[in-house]
């Protein structure tokens, strides 16, 4: 097949809203229209320049391909402006405040990745001899051995490639350390206030999952968790801080009741940056938290991943890690495999979770992170993450309901519901007029414990002018969303664009592009 | 603290705004028991760029990247060439540090970039429809059984003795908590076909089957044609699932997807991303439309806006954890959107033209060294068909034969005996992997350090 060169131009949009009149090419000034590379590039196009492959008998088995791929090709300049001009459309960190709640957006140095793409790093094969990749095994022994002293545990397990995937490596510790003791168990208690992940994780394992509601402030309900524990009880699962912003401040009582039960506090260590120098939740009565290295230790997220999520582990569940690991013999590294992990007295470890040891390049990202911060650098990051959390709280509570501002200080999160727009308006109306003010809207819709949840983090990482800005604009669009503001409804209308038929998408997926029918190309 | 722009008097007149006497006060909800006073001990205080750059530096220089010597180490992870622009791009702050595109009207050029990936990777694989990417090839190649647990609605997975030991081991490890039951073996050194147990696994496929797994070229690197596996698998209920961790063989190579595979699964890490040691990775994954909604992972797709212009959007997240809850249909959250970018960027500076020119390459170059070191005395090759990897089978065991290659400056291939720790059968087998990135210099070079090593 060939690829479509038919000098693709876009439909000039059917405005309604706005009455300009709409350009030739449909661009807007310094925001361009862009083909896909399906319409803008050719089979016979290429960006590479290849040598001359050696003569040589073809050894492939009479397996040679029959038909084209049909893969676009774009020359240099042609690709190096397609993507640019798709990345103008997207919202970043590096333009304004991203104020997701649960998700971390800070700052991220690029000192970080100019280490990363080190040929020491960047250019090292996951199977080299060990001897030729000491420095990389010490990085990583290195980071997990501050991550483990940042929060006060025994064990770590580095491989984990997000964290979802670190959820499942902690309760697979877990479920392999019941087995060990011949004590199957077969539930996971999952308060309502932890992550959305959570409960897949457990079910993913292999468990039962049951909720357990929280209280009127927000936070684990002791008493209705209490009640519930007993001898099929494996463990918890519990995210703290949690989704509502606040601090579990019952964290240790919850901690030694599921102990005496013989069960495990697993912790989502998604929020760790709000505590990170502050508190050690080994200290707490954790068995095994994830950390995500992408939002404490600000490897960027690139669209969606790749994140990094190694996992702390208690006396109790270190035996149980995953291989591979590092670990230090004799002033030299060496890499725990299975075929070493007896002699290295990791016989329970539970096995492998990923090809290779994990993400080196987030790691040396984390390192240089936590080298730059330093001890009391971190320490530093949640305070001034949880003084912005709470400045905007406080400046903002007036105009937006904030459920659970009574019950005290929230942590690096603000959490608003909408309560008390006008009938008729809600969170997603407030969400899109955001985005016509510049910002990136907080959070939507989560945590599901409070109706129309606005979830704010701003981070450590903005400024004081930059949070009084973002704090106006959220309050114009509030009190316009409390007026019954029609003109809300419409937006976003200067984003690339309009409200997308998300439903449409869903109903009839069109996932991959396909050349326009025949009939169509002949008009 | 130079990521920290709160001042003193900042700090102060917000603390006035919230009412809040001190920091500390904010902390308030923390037991006292597990307070800490002062920054933690076991980390050294906050470091200049300048030092972090040396201490790092000096961690970097201890490894023997890749470029340095001639280098011919593959097994799942692959050194090609990355056009700068590459790099360059996926570096712009809008990719780099843009998020998952929950905000479709402000994350257009993700989402379109996405969909395009998709759509290069269902064509290159041969399958209908791709998804946003996983985690790597591995935890893809275990998402798949899942899959074809819950298409199938059966428990028993056979595996390939072809498939890479640590996807296997991967695929073991999760299978103990899941329950699935998992065939396996151990791949033989058989003249022409190494690694191949096509017909053990035409033999195997029963009415419990859910699926067969098998890797494409394989991990000793051999090419075998799926089409008879694909057919008995489907005439008993089973799917066929592809794993490709080589993708660059596709440019010359009958995609899975064409010889009957339901789902091909596969590490995109060879194009655009970089070794890494080993992560991030960017794992590849492509089926037939009919089973879409079984699918893990994100998906991009296309729709319309209000105004009625084209645009894109994540789709079919009812299937994903954070709505379904514990009926999700995977443990996969995030995607890697960043690699995911850098594969497609350099996907489609290669385009059909460059990708099949770097293909007949590495094959080329592949054929060239596989004959030159067959002459080396002491060593055989066993692979009939291959692509850029192939297995040598040496006079004497491979793992100290590596060693005294790295000693002399070449780093020679990867030792069986690392791959399969304790198989005695595959300790003198040797796996030497040939890219574009090797020129006729380092062939030589690997010749002789091998001479040398097993005379």
């Amino acid at each position: 097949m060939t690829i479509n060169q038919s000098g693709w131009r876009p439909e000039a949009p059917r405005d309604g809203a706005d009455a300009t009149p709409a350009t030739f090419t449909g661009n807007k000034a310094l925001m361009l229209e862009e083909p896909l590379i399906f319409e803008l590039g050719g089979s016979d196009r290429t960006g590479v320049d290849l040598p001359a492959p050696p003569s040589v008998t073809p050894r492939l088995g009479g397996l040679e391909r029959a038909r084209p791929i049909g893969l676009p090709g774009l020359t240099e300049p042609e690709a190096v402006r397609h993507y640019t001009r798709l990345s103008r459309q997207n919202y970043a960190i590096d333009l304004g405040l991203f104020p997701l709640g649960s998700c971390t957006m800070k700052h991220n140095p690029r000192l970080n990745e100019r280490m990363a793409r080190l040929p020491g790093f960047a250019d090292l094969h996951p199977l080299t001899p060990v001897d030729g990749a000491q420095g990389a095994l010490a990085l990583i022994h290195l980071v997990g051995t501050w991550l483990k002293t940042l929060t006060g545990m025994a064990g770590i397990a580095m491989s984990p490639k997000a964290g979802a995937h670190g959820e499942l490596c902690g309760l697979l510790a877990i479920r392999a350390a019941h087995e060990a003791r011949g004590d199957a168990r077969k539930v996971i208690l999952v308060p309502e206030s932890a992550h959305g992940t959570n409960p897949a994780t457990a079910a993913f394992c292999g468990y039962a999952v049951q909720a357990i509601p929280a209280t009127a402030d927000g936070r684990v309900d002791l008493a209705a968790l209490t009640a519930r524990l007993g001898p099929d009880v494996a463990g918890v699962m519990i995210t703290n801080p949690n989704t509502c912003g606040l601090f579990e401040r019952d964290m240790i009582a919850i901690a030694e009741a599921v102990h005496a039960v013989g069960g495990y506090v697993y912790c989502d260590g998604a929020n760790f940056n709000a505590i990170v120098g502050r508190v050690r939740p080994g200290d707490l009565g954790v068995d095994a938290m994830h950390i995500n290295l992408h939002k404490t230790f600000s490897t960027p997220h690139g669209g969606g991943g790749p994140g990094s999520g190694p996992v702390v582990f208690s006396e109790a569940l270190a035996p149980f890690a995953p291989l591979p690991f590092v670990e230090e013999q004799d002033g030299r590294f060496v890499l725990v495999e299975e075929e070493t992990a007896s002699a290295a007295h990791h016989e329970q470890a539970f096995g492998r979770m990923v090809a290779f040891h994990g993400q080196m390049g987030m790691f040396v990202r984390a390192a240089a992170y936590m080298l730059s911060h330093g001890a009391d650098g971190l320490r530093q990051v949640a305070e001034d993450a949880v003084l912005s959390a709470n400045y905007i709280l406080r400046s903002l509570e007036d105009v937006l309901e904030a459920p659970f501002a009574a019950s005290g200080p929230c942590m690096h999160e603000a959490l608003f519901s909408d309560a008390n727009l006008a009938p008729g308006f809600t969170t997603l109306d407030i969400a899109k007029a955001l985005i016509d003010e510049g910002f990136h809207p907080m959070t939507m819709y989560f945590p599901l414990v409070v109706h129309g949840a606005m979830l704010i983090e701003p981070t450590e990482t903005e400024s004081k002018a930059a949070l009084d800005q973002f704090i106006g604009a959220l309050r114009s669009v509030a009190e316009r969303a409390r007026a019954g503001d029609a003109t809300l409804k419409a937006a976003p209308i200067h984003a690339p664009r309009r409200r997308l038929d998300e439903t449409a998408a869903a109903r009839k997926p069109v996932l991959v592009w396909k050349p326009a029918p025949l009939a169509d190309a002949a008009e | 603290m130079r990521y920290l722009p709160l001042q003193p008097a900042d700090r102060q007149a917000m603390l006035d705004v919230i009412g809040a006497g001190s920091v500390d006060a904010l902390f308030a909800d923390v037991p006292d028991a597990a307070r800490l006073d002062g920054p933690i001990a076991g980390l050294p205080l906050h470091a200049s760029e300048q030092a972090v750059e040396r201490q790092l530096g000096r961690l970097a220089r201890m490894n023997q990247a890749a470029g340095d010597q001639p280098f011919f180490l593959g097994a799942g992870a692959y050194r090609h060439h990355i056009p700068a622009s590459v790099d360059h791009l996926i570096q712009r702050g809008e990719f780099l540090t843009s998020y998952t595109p929950y905000q479709p009207e402000i994350a257009q050029g993700t989402l379109q970039a996405l969909f395009e990936f998709q759509t290069q990777v269902a064509r290159l694989f041969g399958c209908e429809v791709a998804n946003a990417s996983m985690y790597d090839g591995s935890t893809a190649c275990w998402e798949a059984i899942g899959m074809a647990r819950r298409i199938t609605r059966r428990g028993t997975a056979l595996l390939s003795a072809g498939l890479h030991p640590h996807y296997v081991s991967v695929c073991q490890t999760m299978a103990r908590f899941t329950g699935d039951r998992l065939v396996t073996a151990v791949p033989a050194l058989a003249d022409g076909a190494p690694g191949d147990d096509g017909a053990a696994l035409l033999a195997a496929i029963d009415g419990e089957t859910s699926c067969v797994v098998v890797q494409y070229p394989n991990i000793l690197g051999h090419v075998t044609d799926l089409r008879e596996l694909a057919a008995a698998a489907h005439a008993k209920g089973a799917l066929l699932i592809a794993v490709v961790t080589e993708p660059v063989a596709l440019g010359l190579l009958t995609p899975p997807g064409e010889m009957g595979a339901d789902i091909v699964v596969g590490e995109g890490q060879s194009i655009g991303v970089g070794l890494n040691f080993g992560g991030p990775y960017v794992g590849l994954f492509a089926c037939a439309e009919k089973h879409v909604r079984q699918m893990p992972g994100r998906l991009a797709g296309e729709t319309v806006d209000a105004a009625g212009q084209r645009g894109f959007v994540l789709t079919l997240s009812t299937r994903e954890q954070h709505i379904r809850r514990e009926k999700a249909t995977s443990n996969i959250c995030t995607n890697s959107g960043l690699c995911a970018l850098a594969f497609s960027i350099h996907m489609s500076l290669l385009g059909e033209t460059g990708l099949r020119r770097l293909a007949q390459l590495n094959h080329g170059l592949a054929v060239a060294a596989a004959e030159r070191l067959a002459r080396v005395p002491g060593v055989e090759l066993v692979n009939g068909p291959f692509f850029n990897e192939f297995t040598l089978r040496l006079a004497k065991e491979a793992r100290p034969v590596v060693r005294a290659m790295a000693d002399r400056g070449v780093l020679g291939g990867v030792s069986l005996g690392r791959l399969y720790p304790g198989v005695e059968a595959l300790e003198r087998g040797l796996l030497v992997t040939v890219t574009e990135t090797s020129d006729a210099d380092d062939v030589t070079a690997l010749a002789d350090a091998l001479e040398e090593a097993l005379a």
